[in-house]
């Protein structure tokens, strides 16, 4: 099966948002799996999305998270003290994939190699799983995921980033399917008072080296920011403000609250974006 | 490359090699066989692409090399010496006779310093102006530390917080040396932890700054070039054991952390069949109470840190702790060259508990008037394990000759050796849950 054949629905969403009536980026939403527990984030992504985000970004708890910054730290390290097992992340797939966006897995590679990355693919789209992020998984390692992602019809989310050469967008654009993750700045997760200066011009070189879609993550937080972002990019992904909303709170209904809060503001930015004309 | 054929092709050069198509030695990455290779994210890649091809620029200049084998002469005191040990020898075995490769003797107290030189050399060659390293008990960030100030770099050493506090001494004597150390206080705050936020670091400020990694792991180049670095250990002993012996031992022995000791020793040998190379791994309190650091015995492939290797991992996949009473062993992954020697059986790993290396530390201080380090101390009592073996090697009327590498000094280690033979109170014991590897 090649490329082309496969459906992304990831895809179809930022593509069905392009075009609308009232054109405009998707907003990108991630939270981790068993935070504060396996059932509360499902809830927790129900209020994400009936908030305004397009497209869910579930992340795999992980004891050793080089991309992440703090407050997804904090989260990840309760996740698992709580228990929260691979598995888990599975049933909350199913759960919340009727909630109305596409559901794309973030997970760092061991936890897929574990399973085993087919079985892993199998069972991701039976649970109604869209495909995988994978911030340490590049191109050039992942021949089994590839392969397995065509077999299963999942999207493939690769990382560009500002240190990446045109040779290297080109590989990571041609292996990648749903959109390309462009990472704003050098770094990992979390909030920044500005959004990387390189993120604009590395949405450009990857649309340049073949992209349709390019999506922008890492630093974006706050309502201007992803205005900012969502008027060069087809998507906006959010992290760690949205996982601070429920880390702060006294308890889980204070918490989907304030998420839903951010969340309200986030869409907004994006809808009230000027978008550059691709 | 797409990766399938890149995983082909490392397969088809690993039985190439094995076939005799090419030197084990001079073997290079990304991939050992199945292991190795590059599980970073994609903003690394650049740095380590300039890393790779900066150091194959440098191993063909004449004047890197010149430089590094002065420093190794005037700072390091390399050669180091072989010393044969008799008295110890007994305990081995009736009549094999034992070789000590004496790391311990290098400036800083072990053979850390070799890898250490070579990168920072490489930094300035890069003109980067910054290097951060991780560490555990301390010997790798005191190495890094002095290697800094020599060729005046800036530098940051990440240890968890816990080690800051056990190991307070060895906190001074980087700061001391000039450089800055940041206490980790996430995830499970040991040397794993410490590694992941000098990778975060390393992403933050990879145009300035060299992650100076301190074995023979992570993503490619490093393990490949730190063995490189390491291997004037093995080359030396290879020299040394013929002029003493007039043949190559039977067999060549190391403790295994990360296992940059052990490939730095067991290189020079890898293209001799006939000389046995065994590595021995931290059993801890027993490979069946689960609080070890054997990759081999009780972990299974996987990736972690950049490579993919034998890992202590759960069912699902998340790193497990890892247990040694020495801090240089105590860590769940290993470099993945060693991956690709034990699946070839090229090496032996075996476990050594801590009862059984610390009654070999004692038993060399005692006959030899050496204080190994507790690292080191594992492949004393591999020797010893292997003693039982040994007489059945050697043919005609030669004795088994065993060379050991003595890759580091255990005066980091009196205290916890105190303690352990009841010589101090227990309280002030350096607690060693977690260290670098060796």
């Amino acid at each position: 099966m090649s490329v082309t054949d496969v459906r992304s629905a990831t895809a179809e969403r930022i593509d069905e948002l392009a075009s609308g009536p009232a054109p405009r980026a998707a907003l990108i939403g991630y939270l981790p799996v068993g935070f504060p527990s396996v059932p509360g984030s499902a809830r927790a992504v129900r209020t994400m999305v009936d908030a305004g985000v397009d497209v869910v970004e579930l992340g795999m708890p992980y004891t050793d998270p080089v991309m992440d910054g703090p407050v997804i730290q904090a989260a990840a390290n309760r996740a698992l003290a709580n228990g929260t097992r691979v598995r888990d992340t599975l049933r909350v797939v199913e759960e919340v994939a009727s909630a109305g966006a596409p559901v794309l897995v973030m997970t760092y590679w061991n936890l897929v190699l574990r399973y085993g990355v087919d079985a892993y693919a199998r069972d991701l789209a039976a649970a109604g799983g869209a495909g995988l992020i994978t911030p340490d998984l590049i191109p050039d390692e992942a021949a089994d995921w590839i392969a397995a992602a065509d077999e299963h019809a999942l999207d493939r989310v690769f990382l560009v980033a500002p240190s990446s050469t045109p040779e290297r967008l080109a590989s990571t654009v041609a292996a990648s399917r749903g959109f390309v993750y462009a990472a704003s700045t050098m770094g990992v997760t979390g909030e920044r008072a500005t959004v990387g200066e390189r993120a604009e011009q590395l949405v450009a070189d990857t649309r340049a080296a073949g992209a349709a879609r390019v999506c922008v993550g890492l630093g974006v937080s706050r309502p201007e920011q992803a205005a900012q972002v969502a008027g060069y990019a087809d998507g906006v992904i959010v992290g760690s403000a949205l996982v601070r909303s429920l880390l702060d709170a006294p308890d889980e209904a204070a918490g989907l609250d304030a998420l839903a809060g951010v969340v309200h503001g986030l869409a907004e930015g994006v809808r009230s974006a000027q978008r550059i004309p691709r | 490359m797409s990766g399938t054929a890149g995983r082909d092709g490392a397969r088809r050069r690993m039985r190439d090699v094995l076939l005799g198509g090419g030197p084990l030695a001079t073997h290079e990455g990304p991939y050992f066989g199945d292991f190795g290779g590059r599980f970073v994210p994609e903003a690394l890649i650049a740095a380590l692409d300039e890393l790779e091809t900066e150091y194959h620029k440098a191993l063909a200049d004449p004047a890197f090399s010149d430089e590094l084998e002065r420093l190794h002469r005037t700072y390091t005191g390399r050669p180091s010496p072989l010393t044969e040990v008799p008295r110890f020898a007994r305990h081995v075995g009736d009549g094999v006779r034992v070789f000590l490769k004496r790391e311990d003797l290098n400036h800083t107290g072990s053979h850390k310093i070799n890898n250490v030189l070579g990168q920072a050399l490489l930094v300035k060659r890069m003109g980067k102006r910054r290097v951060i390293a991780e560490t555990g008990a301390g010997q790798h960030g005191v190495a890094t530390a002095t290697a800094a100030a020599l060729l005046d770099l800036e530098c940051t050493v990440y240890m968890g917080e816990e080690d800051t506090q056990r190991q307070a001494l060895n906190v001074a004597r980087m700061e001391l040396l000039g450089a800055t150390v940041v206490p980790v206080t996430i995830g499970a705050r040991t040397l794993k932890d410490a590694i992941n936020e000098a990778l975060r670091d390393w992403v933050a400020n990879v145009d300035s700054t060299h992650y100076l990694l301190g074995t023979v792991t992570g993503p490619h180049p490093f393990p490949e070039m730190v063995r490189d670095f390491h291997k004037i250990i093995g080359e030396e002993a290879r020299a040394q054991i013929l002029e003493e012996t007039g043949a190559l031992p039977d067999a060549v022995v190391a403790c295994v952390g990360g296992g940059s000791n052990a490939m730095g020793i067991f290189n020079a040998f890898l293209d001799d069949p006939q000389v046995r190379l065994f590595g021995f791994e931290a059993g801890g309190a027993g490979i069946s109470s689960g609080r070890h650091s054997a990759r081999f015995s009780g972990g299974a492939p996987g990736v972690l840190h950049g490579a993919r290797s034998y890992l202590l991992q759960d069912e699902d996949g998340q790193t497990l702790p890892s247990h040694s009473v020495s801090a240089g062993l105590d860590y769940p992954s290993v470099g993945p060259e060693h991956a690709w020697l034990h699946d070839t059986g090229r090496a032996q790993y075996r476990p050594v508990t801590d009862d059984e290396a610390m009654e070999a530390f004692r038993l060399l201080c005692r006959t030899e008037g050496i204080i190994p380090a507790i690292e080191s101390a594992h492949a004393l009592a591999g020797a010893i394990q292997l003693g039982r073996e040994a007489a059945g090697w050697a043919g005609g009327d030669r004795p088994p000759v065993v060379l050991v590498n003595l890759s580091g000094r255990g005066d980091k280690d009196v205290a916890t050796a105190a303690a352990w033979f009841g010589i101090l109170e227990p309280e002030p014991v350096v607690k060693a849950d977690e260290g670098e590897q060796l």
